[in-house]
């Protein structure tokens, strides 16, 4: 008999009695399944904690900013393609590190050059000035590389390595996805939290004009945001380049979906907002199952545009930062 | 300590500081009054930087520190408690004062001493800010100020919404304050109240001072009491 859809629970029970051995083994169709399963469970959290370094990096510039970054997927393109290039002459690790400098200059750079100058802009008017800076950056990335999609290496073995989980190959380089989001997550929670600085960063965005009268140079804290928040999506854009190479024009689809996890997840709260990025990468993932592959992207936009008709404050919002932080 | 000299601000087209002439000498209380709209507030941000002066001057203790930063006034002992009070409403009582002391090195001490004065802060240290009560953000508000150690400390509407108890308790905080050598210029619409504490007072209309001299002679000048102290004033002053 074929095992179809309904026949869950003896399937259930006969994986319980398969020896652990017979993973390696020719699998039966049921273990296929669930091999299948796991590999789009991983590929949903592993391209969700992608969208969740982004959905972090738009929202610290939001809360303290006010800034809309639409420009935000860019940070983790040229964080990728930046350690590529540095990985042909310096070691790996080495060539990370000295990216994600790299873009954090950027970061600040961008903010020195532009949100600087601007004195109170519309949301309509900032929105539009990131999008056009992505255009930019992003024809810049083509200037400057190519339209080739580039890799580095993977960290721990090489494309063929797999780790066996439940019967499903799952690349070494999935763990140190989400190990390394994990762990900036955790930083920042904690750099936030428990330091001065973090302190005072979120004093910028709870209220600037008091945090200035606490003698906070709020400027320098928004450049610092961007360099910061620039950094995450550039490490993020390093630890995912072995799985999901890296182009000059994917930017803009890590944007939007950063951005829809950060609605999703409720402006101003970063752990939601990774959450929600995790949650967008696993329906993604999972829409595998119901729809072909290119309809992938667009499970991202139904979500976005759900939210913002449903529940604007977002998944965990509360409702007063909703009121004032809905879109 | 405080010199503002033809100080001239405002917004857009609209001038709500016209020229402005006063002083504040160390250790003093001095009181600013005025209207609704008399431009009390403008003149407290273009002192400390948050509204760009269009000309004039405001020196302190000599130096001129027209147009400067808001967040350098610290380094000058300056510390305004805004109108509206500003409170970090997501963030605990603790982590406010930590914020107002961000500059202060002593901040430890400080913020200990700002629980001795506010038992009720200390009570609600852990408490997210917002959640106070109007008067106890209003001394959260204080405290953050006073968390830096200000020498020179501006108060927009301290007052504003207290109840008659807790007026009192602000203004002793006021006179304490200026017992431990701290200079303090108020802005309050309370005139009736602020006047018992200030030494001097300036009286604002349409952004021009109109009126200035010592609280004991403006509390007779029958203007001020037409103006601001009202009917009720007689009977509970004298
Ligand atoms: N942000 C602003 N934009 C434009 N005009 C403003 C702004 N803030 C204040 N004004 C105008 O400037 C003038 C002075 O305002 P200001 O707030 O200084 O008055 P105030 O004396 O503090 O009044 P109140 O006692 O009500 O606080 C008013 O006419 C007001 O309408
Ligand atoms: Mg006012």
């Amino acid at each position: 008999m074929r095992p179809g859809r309904r026949l869950g629970t003896s399937r259930r029970r006969e994986r319980c009695r398969r020896p652990a051995s017979a993973r390696a083994l020719p699998q039966s169709r049921e273990g296929r399944r669930l091999s299948q399963f796991v590999q789009y469970l991983f590929y949903g959290i592993t391209v969700g904690s992608i969208y969740a370094a982004v959905a972090i990096g738009f929202n610290l510039i939001y809360c303290t900013t006010g800034v809309v970054n639409f420009a935000q997927g860019e940070f983790v393109i040229l964080g990728g393609m930046t350690a590529v290039t540095f990985s042909r002459y310096l070691p790996l690790p080495v060539a990370i590190a000295a990216a994600v400098v790299v873009v954090m200059g950027c970061g600040a750079g961008l903010d020195m050059a532009v949100f600087r100058r601007l004195r109170n802009p519309s949301i309509l008017r900032m929105v539009v000035i990131t999008i056009g800076l992505s255009i930019v950056i992003r024809e810049a990335a083509l200037h400057i590389w190519d339209e080739k999609a580039r890799a580095l290496p993977y960290f721990t073995g090489n494309e063929t390595t797999s780790v066996q989980v439940f019967g499903a190959g799952v690349s070494p380089q999935v763990f140190w996805v989400l190990g390394v989001v994990f762990v900036m997550v955790a930083a920042l929670h904690a750099f936030l939290k428990f330091t001065t600085v973090g302190t005072a960063m979120r004093a910028c965005a709870s209220d600037v004009q008091a945090a200035m009268l606490a003698g906070i140079n709020v400027a320098n804290m928004r450049t610092f945001v961007f360099a910061l928040s620039a950094g995450i999506g550039a490490l993020a854009g390093c630890v995912i380049s072995p799985i999901a190479m890296t182009q000059y024009d994917g930017g803009a689809s890590l944007a939007i979906k950063g951005f829809a996890a950060a609605v999703l997840g409720g402006l101003g709260n970063h752990t939601a907002a990774a959450a929600a990025g995790i949650l967008i990468g696993l329906a993604e993932g999972f829409s595998g199952y119901l729809l072909p592959a290119a309809y992938k992207d667009a499970v991202a936009f139904a979500i976005l545009i759900l939210v913002l008709f449903l529940r604007p404050r977002g998944l965990f919002g509360s409702r007063e930062v909703g009121s004032q932080r809905e879109f | 300590m405080l010199v503002i000299r033809n100080l001239r601000t405002g917004y857009g087209n609209l001038e709500a500081v016209r020229g402005v002439t006063l002083h504040v000498e160390a250790g003093e209380v001095v009181a600013l009054l005025g209207a609704n709209g008399a431009g009390k507030s403008s003149l407290m941000k273009a002192i400390v930087g948050l509204l760009p002066p269009w000309g004039g001057e405001v020196r302190l203790s000599g130096r001129a520190i027209t147009g400067e930063a808001p967040w350098h006034m610290i380094s000058h002992g300056v510390v305004l408690v805004p109108e509206g009070r500003h409170i970090l409403g997501d963030m605990s009582v603790a982590e406010n004062l930590l914020v107002g002391g961000y500059h202060n090195p002593d901040r430890q001490l400080a913020i200990g001493e700002v629980f001795e004065r506010f038992p009720i802060l200390k009570s609600r240290a852990r408490q997210p800010a917002g959640t106070l009560s109007g008067g106890e953000q209003q001394m959260l508000a204080i405290g953050r100020a006073l968390a830096a150690r200000p020498k020179l400390l501006l108060l927009d509407e301290p007052l504003l919404g207290l109840a008659p108890l807790i007026v009192r308790d602000v203004l002793r905080v006021v006179r304490d304050l200026r017992d431990h050598g701290v200079t303090v210029f108020m802005v309050e619409q309370n005139a009736m109240a602020t006047l018992g504490v200030a030494d001097r007072a300036y009286v604002l209309e349409t952004g021009e001072i109109i009126l200035e001299g010592r609280s004991e002679d403006l509390v007779r000048n029958p203007e001020v009491r037409r103006a601001y102290l009202g009917k009720g004033y007689k009977e509970v002053w004298e």
